[in-house]
């Protein structure tokens, strides 16, 4: 058999989403058919073509049922993606290797959730029960003692971040604040024309120390659905195709989910090192690759190691980048385009991977200047992924 | 969790048979008199001792009806004589509770009498858990009718002999509608307790350990390498031999959150939680206690602390900032 890459062999051609909500007031499955439905018109290729299916483990709406509001007949590929938002970009990824495996030949990835209204992921209260199954066994480690939240958990490695490197709080909130401003100019934004000052991050009220309330990205209802065919195919679509240029997921050295305490070092995220490197060496790029990046933000804190595992910054210099402002509204790398997790929506990363690719398209609301490459990652603390897409 | 696994922790319970409950009082003329009174009734055989004593009992008898009221617990909820069970013989209605059939409704008190109880007598009685039916949707809701058997004996020195028995029937159900919910029901208080962990072969030693106040860490036996958490095998060399350690219990603070929101019950906020390196070097993470606000810094020095929770339901170890 002979060498095989993935890069440029597919690219997303369709992109269909749902408002961002706090209370969408219709199914899961509705959102889901919605902007399924939306991707496929968007990409021009009728409903019947569908061969393939991913999203996520925790997504509640199964494919099968897509399939048959679809009218699919030939369904020879569906995957789940674990651990939260750190599926994000990986649907992508496995919708690109079955395309380029010709295993199917139009695949739909899709993320749809009413998290804000149907369920949070914040309360605090989750069912964990006594079986011994695995992971009742883990969070057993932390629920008795009350650290139950997913911003405790980050705040865990976000307070010895900020004690080895120097990073304070304030650098958390130029994180947000850089969001918050790209939100306030996008109309799909549930934070638009709401933007928000570092004054205003200091006064926010405690989650979890170090954690303010404007550290923490919101809840959300909706749903962001795409296709992907092969780069071939994608030439002879309406959309500008947006070429998947490498896609890889990640686990490293101690990785738990959520709770990875246990390393020698935990100031950075190993696990998206391994995609670094291998999303690196896929595409032949590096970080100078980039006019604008969408970096996981569901909490502020680690997106300075991210910036700092993909080489934009030395480790414990993030802070650095983000003080200069590079991460910004006329940075040299703005980030989050379309507002973040923080301002946009939160739709478990899905909605960033569809920023990339309205900025390889051109049609983001605050659109980089000649976007050649994008780069993607997905929710961090956890099992993760990454992409970069790009102009062909 | 899936269903079947709550359910069946509700089906072990079937059968399970609670303690006695005593009763405060002798039976006697005057609650009678008051009883009687209450409720309208005036046959002489109650409160007339003449009339009684010209009888075929011979003297006051208790009326049947009256046979819960001698062993209520009085003015004061879940105040008992003592002698009584301090087992809960209503704990399978918690249980259902917890998984959401919060509302209750009484469907059966049956009464059912051996014989009349006379002035004198002093009664007890036990429960047994007879049965927890299949799931059923009535026009309250869906849930489970739960039925409860209580046995009424009066203490005799020759033997202790059953005077009659109690059938008392619930519906706990989760209402079918928000009206529904405000449907007759009993006020059920639970007492929230901390989460408690999952246990696994691989952990069990951990908490047993940490019951008897020792912190244990395990050790690979192969090569000798601590780790925390546990596991079934050594991450260095891959024996599945291992044993124990127990820990100095010494350590220091590596990094820590102080839990501010959402501010979830049993726990007190602010709640700061460390994650904890060892002097042995390994981590785990625990509550902080008694920590001035300046303690909570990472390189503070702490030291192991077991306290108890829930009736000493579950044992954990917390840590207390000491100098250095």
């Amino acid at each position: 058999m002979t060498h095989q890459t993935l890069s440029g062999r597919a690219a997303i051609v369709g992109l269909g989403a749902t408002e961002f909500s706090k209370n969408s007031g219709r199914t899961e499955l509705r959102l889901a058919m919605e902007a399924t439905l939306a991707a496929l018109k968007d990409a021009g290729i009728d409903p019947s073509e569908v061969e393939g299916f991913s999203s996520y483990t925790m997504d509640k709406v199964p494919e099968y049922e897509i399939a048959r509001l679809l009218g699919c007949n030939n369904v020879k590929f569906f995957s789940q993606i674990p651990h939260g938002g750190g599926a994000a970009c990986a649907p992508v990824m496995h919708a690109a290797m079955a395309v380029a495996t010709g295993v199917a030949k139009v695949v739909v990835v899709f993320r749809a959730m009413n998290e804000r209204s149907w369920y949070r992921f914040g309360t605090g209260t989750y069912g964990f029960g006594s079986t011994p199954i695995f992971e009742n066994v883990n969070y057993g480690w932390y629920m008795p003692h009350g650290l139950h939240t997913p911003a405790a958990w980050v705040g865990m490695f976000a307070q010895r971040y900020m004690h080895t490197y120097g990073a304070t709080s304030e650098d958390f909130g130029r994180v947000a604040v850089a969001v918050r401003d790209f939100a306030a100019t996008n109309p799909a934004a549930f934070f638009y024309g709401k933007p928000i000052t570092l004054a205003d991050h200091q006064a926010s009220r405690w989650i979890a120390e170090p954690l303010h309330l404007l550290d923490c990205c919101q809840e959300s209802d909706g749903a962001v659905a795409m296709v992907i065919t092969s780069a071939e195919r994608a030439r002879d679509l309406r959309q500008k195709p947006v070429i998947i240029k490498a896609g890889a997921q990640g686990i490293s050295g101690g990785q738990q989910s959520m709770t990875s305490f246990y390393r020698e070092d935990i100031t950075g995220l190993p696990e998206m090192g391994v995609v670094a490197k291998e999303l690196y060496a896929q595409s032949g790029l590096g970080p100078d690759a980039f006019q604008t990046a969408v970096i996981y933000d569901h909490f502020t804190p680690f997106v300075l190691p991210q910036l700092e595992e993909f080489g934009f910054a030395k480790r414990g210099e993030a802070k650095d980048f983000i003080r200069a402002g590079h991460h910004a509204r006329g940075g040299k790398l703005p980030i989050n385009t379309h507002g973040g997790q923080l301002g946009e929506a939160y739709i478990h990363g899905m909605n960033g991977v569809a920023e990339a690719v309205r900025q390889v398209r051109g049609t983001a609301a605050n659109q980089v200047a000649d976007v050649e490459n994008v780069l993607v990652t997905a929710g961090t603390g956890v099992p993760t992924s990454g992409l970069i897409l790009g102009t062909a | 969790m899936a269903e079947q696994d709550w359910m069946s922790e509700v089906r072990a319970m079937v059968g399970r048979e609670y303690g006695r409950v005593c009763a405060w009082d002798e039976v006697n003329a005057p609650m009678i008199r008051q009883w009687c009174e209450m409720m309208g009734v005036d046959n002489p055989l109650y409160t007339d001792a003449a009339y009684a004593a010209s009888t075929e009992y011979g003297a006051i008898v208790s009326p049947p009806a009256m046979l819960q009221a001698w062993c209520l617990e009085g003015l004061h909820p879940n105040n008992y004589p003592p002698g009584s069970t301090t087992e809960n013989p209503y704990e399978v209605l918690r249980l259902l509770e917890s998984h959401g059939f919060k509302s209750v409704v009484a469907v059966n008190s049956d009464l059912s009498f051996e014989r009349y109880v006379k002035v004198g007598e002093r009664l007890y009685y036990t429960t047994r858990l007879d049965a927890v039916g299949e799931e059923k949707t009535t026009a309250l809701g869906t849930g489970f009718f739960v039925t409860l058997i209580m046995s009424f004996f009066s203490e005799k020195p020759t033997g202790d002999e059953k005077v009659g028995e109690l059938l008392f029937r619930v519906f706990k159900f989760r209402p079918a509608n928000v009206q529904a919910a405000e449907a007759p029901k009993v006020e059920m208080v639970q007492k929230i307790k901390r989460p408690k962990p999952g246990v696994s072969d691989d952990t069990r030693f951990f908490w047993d350990g940490v019951a008897a106040g020792k912190l244990l860490i395990q050790r690979c036996k192969s090569c000798g390498t601590l780790r925390h958490p546990p596991g079934p095998v050594c991450v260095k060399c891959h024996s599945f031999e291992w044993d124990t350690v127990e820990a100095s219990g010494a350590g220091s603070i590596h990094s820590f959150v102080v839990m501010h929101y959402p501010e979830v019950p049993p726990f007190d906020h602010p709640n700061p939680v460390g994650l904890i390196e060892l002097d042995e070097g390994v981590r785990l993470v625990a509550g902080l206690v008694g920590a001035k606000r300046n303690e909570i810094a990472i390189g503070q020095r702490v030291q192991v602390e077991f306290q108890s929770f829930d009736d000493g339901e579950l044992t954990l170890p917390l840590f207390r900032p000491v100098a250095p």
